[in-house]
């Protein structure tokens, strides 16, 4: 627990190092840079569903309302885009905040239903105000420029998204082994012992879903200005779904989980040819299989594997 | 009026639609405490089962009954092959599952038919019926009746039947429902096919009016949801009379205000309904136990 | 220390505890017995604030905390344990103890994440803490395990433990005792001293009445959720009502 230079941390680095070298092409740049994207998305909502144990079925909702909120202050309010990103965190963090202290009372199925709602209600505003988002046709982007200078190609791209990855991925380690981290888990494992040992349930639910908007939010801003045109798909229900598999099916609480879960759930896509149909076969049987037979996910499964063969 | 009566008759429409496919999410939900996100597939694999076979020439009674079996068959799988073997892992687990089996169900259909909506013809043609100045669509009343005639059915079905009070037993304690003797793995499969068949009748019968594509379950499984949800997780009463509720609001409103912001309806709905009533608007509170 | 007064809660038409009244001083071994169903787990989830009370007051040190949040009961000194047992299988045994230290730590979610050299710090000193703890009730060898992996009895100190890394002032025990064979209790029993000699007061639901009449310095019986007797071990069991309880109505007559 006291690592300063975390394994998993370090070969992720030599990952993100190597691979480059590997590509033979800009298109596997473009595929790893979605991967990162979605992991970065997904080791947020991994703090909320692995962490405290609550189920978000609406959090592709925060992601569009970052992306969107990015694309408006920069096209129509000539905002920075760094300036932008960041006031799309606010607002999502705000609107989170607001959102989370009434919902978050409510257990089990209840808050899953309410943040479908919750993701539902984005998606329409998103595909109904037209004026501001150009409706279900979708609106342009600018591209991510800081002080005059532009991230222009796949490669520099790949490089800030990589960077931000480690980010993500430290700060998800860090909590995780931290007394607040505990508490998260200690909610989700025993809610009672949790309350009786003096942890504000409550507080670190609405905490937890804060954080893990913001991570969506600062997701779906890179997101906009990476592809450069989004559309309301991208709150859709099926990426809110495909975000929460790619938690459950990685592990819960695992931060590599979410890492592999969203690399598994891009990459697939992509050697199914895009295909609609194979992909939802596979993405079905895919999460069914997980479910049944590694309910705790991936990583932990095999951690698990490899200590018991090592004993 | 009349635009008011008008927009009933659409709402009580829709509405028994959501009845049915929430009749089908409690009758789950109460026997396995699972929520099934595939319940409005049920819905689609109905509707696009009579179209497909339709179009390869059955005539439509035989078309209707094939179509329902198919959609039996296919709750039966799910409980078998995609819960059963889940066994007692938690809620979130068997509901993920269920997501699959969604997504699951999508793709094959797809894969099988295709991308397109159809619409069944209507089965006692197109000419509405007035009442009070307002129209009446007759599939509408296909739809109402044959909604009616489900409910009342089930309710008996639960009532009256050893099979449906083994069913109430099971949900009211699983445990206790095995000690007396009570095969609960048969009763799970009883009411996946149960929910099933309500889900696969309701969508052949709505098929006319809302057209049928592959991922029409989406909708109106989630509209079933917030119907059973609104009336209170697990009460069939509560589900049938949410799924009104919700069909007339978004009828009103879509009529009334602004038709974009229908979808959104039940949605706000449940969120509202959640945060001040969260055993729903027919469910009784619930005690925790320490 | 802690002052009940005319406590009562009812659960639709069933009154699971009624009229109660007690005192309990501090620096005391106080026992809650009583028939299934007397209502003492109900008392405990009264004290600790898991229930609200129908009516009466709970007093601890003075001030009323009768519905009060747990989590706040836990910050004014108090913490349990629970007869179901209420451990977080999806974290270690450490951590498990590491959480009933929570208050005493730094727990915002921003110092979490960043992970500045005090926070490792008290991270360090915090689990040394706990290890000790485990080492104190006996489950030292499984510092390193999963929680999942402990057996029934190791788990049930696990919990002893985890109440004490919060430093209570009372400690309240439901029923320490049950599913452990004669050896393991014996140990319970010396525990349980140990735990009242460092001068936490302790309160105690028990079914073992060989352990309950040798540490308890103050005994109260409960029985259909009203106060049946109260007293010393010997008074208790000299009581011609507790016994009639005890053995059936039968005697009583």
């Amino acid at each position: 627990m006291k690592r300063a230079l975390h394994p998993g941390l370090v070969a992720t680095l030599v990952i993100l190092v190597l691979l480059p070298f590997t590509f033979p092409n800009s298109y596997f740049f473009d595929v790893a840079i979605r991967v990162g994207l979605s992991a970065i998305a997904a080791i947020g909502l991994n703090l909320l569903m692995g962490f405290a144990g609550q189920v978000s079925i609406g959090h592709a909702g925060f992601l569009g309302i970052g992306a969107y909120a990015s694309a408006i202050l920069t096209s129509s309010y000539g905002w920075p885009p760094l300036a932008a990103m960041l006031g799309a965190a606010v607002l999502v963090a705000l609107l989170a905040f607001l959102i989370a202290k009434p919902m978050l009372k409510l257990k089990g199925h209840a808050l899953t239903i309410a943040t479908l709602g919750f993701g539902i209600i984005v998606l329409i505003v998103l595909t109904n105000e037209g004026r501001w988002t150009g409706g279900p046709d979708g609106m342009s982007v600018g591209p991510l420029a800081v002080a005059g200078w532009q991230l222009g190609n796949e490669k520099q791209w790949y490089v800030l998204v990589a960077l931000l990855l480690l980010v993500a991925i430290r700060l998800s380690l860090n909590l995780y082994d931290s007394p607040a981290g505990r508490a998260l888990r200690a909610l989700h494992g025993a809610e009672v012992a949790a309350k009786v040992a003096g942890i504000d349930t409550a507080a670190y639910k609405v905490r937890a879903f804060v954080i893990s908007a913001v991570f969506a939010s600062v997701a779906g801003s890179l997101t906009a200005h990476y592809s450069g045109f989004i559309t309301p798909g991208l709150a859709g229900f099926l990426r809110s779904i495909e975000l929460a598999t790619m938690v459950v099916v990685g592990g819960m609480a695992s931060t590599f989980g979410a890492v592999i879960g969203a690399a598994l759930l891009t990459v697939l896509p992509q050697l199914l040819g895009g295909l609609e149909s194979y992909e939802m076969v596979a993405f079905g049987l895919i999460l069914m299989l997980t479910m049944i037979f590694l309910p705790r996910g991936l990583v932990p499964t095999l951690r698990e594997r490899l200590r018991r063969a090592g004993k | 009026m009349s635009e008011f009566l008008q927009f009933l008759f659409s709402g009580l429409t829709t509405g028994s639609i959501y009845a049915v496919s929430g009749l089908g999410l409690a009758i789950i939900y109460n026997a396995s405490g699972v929520i099934n996100f595939a319940q409005g597939d049920f819905l689609m694999i109905g509707g696009m089962a009579t179209v497909a076979l339709l179009a390869a020439g059955v005539p439509l009674p035989l078309a209707i009954v094939l179509a329902v079996l198919i959609t039996v068959a296919v709750g039966a799988c799910l409980q078998r092959f995609a819960l059963a073997p889940a066994g007692d892992s938690d809620a979130l687990a068997l509901i993920i599952i269920t997501i699959g089996a969604s997504i699951f169900i999508q793709g094959i259909v797809l894969l099988l038919l295709d991308k397109n909506q159809h619409a069944l013809a209507s089965f006692s043609g197109d000419t509405p019926i007035a009442i009070g100045g307002a129209s009446l669509l007759p599939q509408s009343l296909w739809v109402m009746g044959v909604g009616a005639v489900l409910v009342v059915l089930v309710a008996a079905f639960f009532r009256f039947t050893l099979l449906g009070k083994a069913i109430r037993a099971t949900a009211a304690n699983h445990m206790a429902a095995q000690l007396v003797g009570i095969n609960t793995r048969f009763v799970l499969l009883v009411s996946f096919c149960l929910a099933a068949l309500l889900g696969g009748l309701a969508g052949i019968v709505a098929a006319p009016i809302t057209t049928t594509s592959y991922d029409l379950g989406l909708t109106l499984g989630m509209k079933g949801f917030v119907a059973a949800t609104l009336g209170g997780l697990g009460s069939a009463f509560g589900a049938v009379a949410g799924g009104l509720l919700v069909g007339i609001l978004e009828a009103m409103i879509a009529g009334y205000v602004s038709s974009a912001y229908k979808d959104a309806v039940p949605f706000v709905l449940i969120i509202v309904i959640l945060l001040f009533r969260p055993q729903g608007l027919f469910g009784g509170r619930v005690i925790e136990r320490v | 220390m802690l002052e009940i007064r005319n406590l009562t809660r009812t659960f639709g038409g069933v009154t699971a505890v009624q009229e109660v009244s007690f005192r309990i001083r501090a620096g005391t071994i106080h026992s809650v017995i009583g028939p299934n169903g007397a209502g003492k787990t109900t008392l405990f989830n009264l004290i600790t604030g898991l229930y609200q009370p129908s009516s009466g007051q709970i007093l601890l040190e003075g001030e009323s905390i009768g519905g009060h949040p747990p989590d706040e009961l836990a910050r004014r000194g108090m913490s349990r344990t629970f007869q179901n047992l209420q451990i977080c299988m999806n974290m270690s045994a450490l951590e498990n103890v590491m959480v009933g230290a929570h208050m005493r730590q730094n727990q915002g979610l921003l110092a979490g994440m960043a992970r500045l050299g005090k926070l490792v710090r008290a991270e360090r000193a915090c689990a040394a803490e706990c290890v000790e703890l485990m080492n104190f009730v006996g489950v030292g060898r499984y510092v390193d395990a999963d929680a999942s992996q402990l057996p029934y009895g190791a788990l049930k100190r696990l919990e002893i433990a985890r109440a004490l890394a919060a430093k209570p002032k009372l400690l309240l025990l439901d029923e320490p005792a049950a599913g452990l064979n004669h050896t393991e209790t014996q140990e319970i029993d010396v525990l349980i001293k140990k735990v009242a000699a460092a001068g936490v007061t302790v309160v105690l639901v028990e079914h073992d009445m060989k352990l309950v009449m040798n540490i308890s310095d103050h005994i109260l019986v409960l029985n259909y959720g009203k106060k049946l007797a109260e007293g010393t071990a010997q008074e208790v069991r000299a009581n011609p009502e507790v016994i009639a309880a005890y053995l059936g109505g039968a005697a009583a007559h």
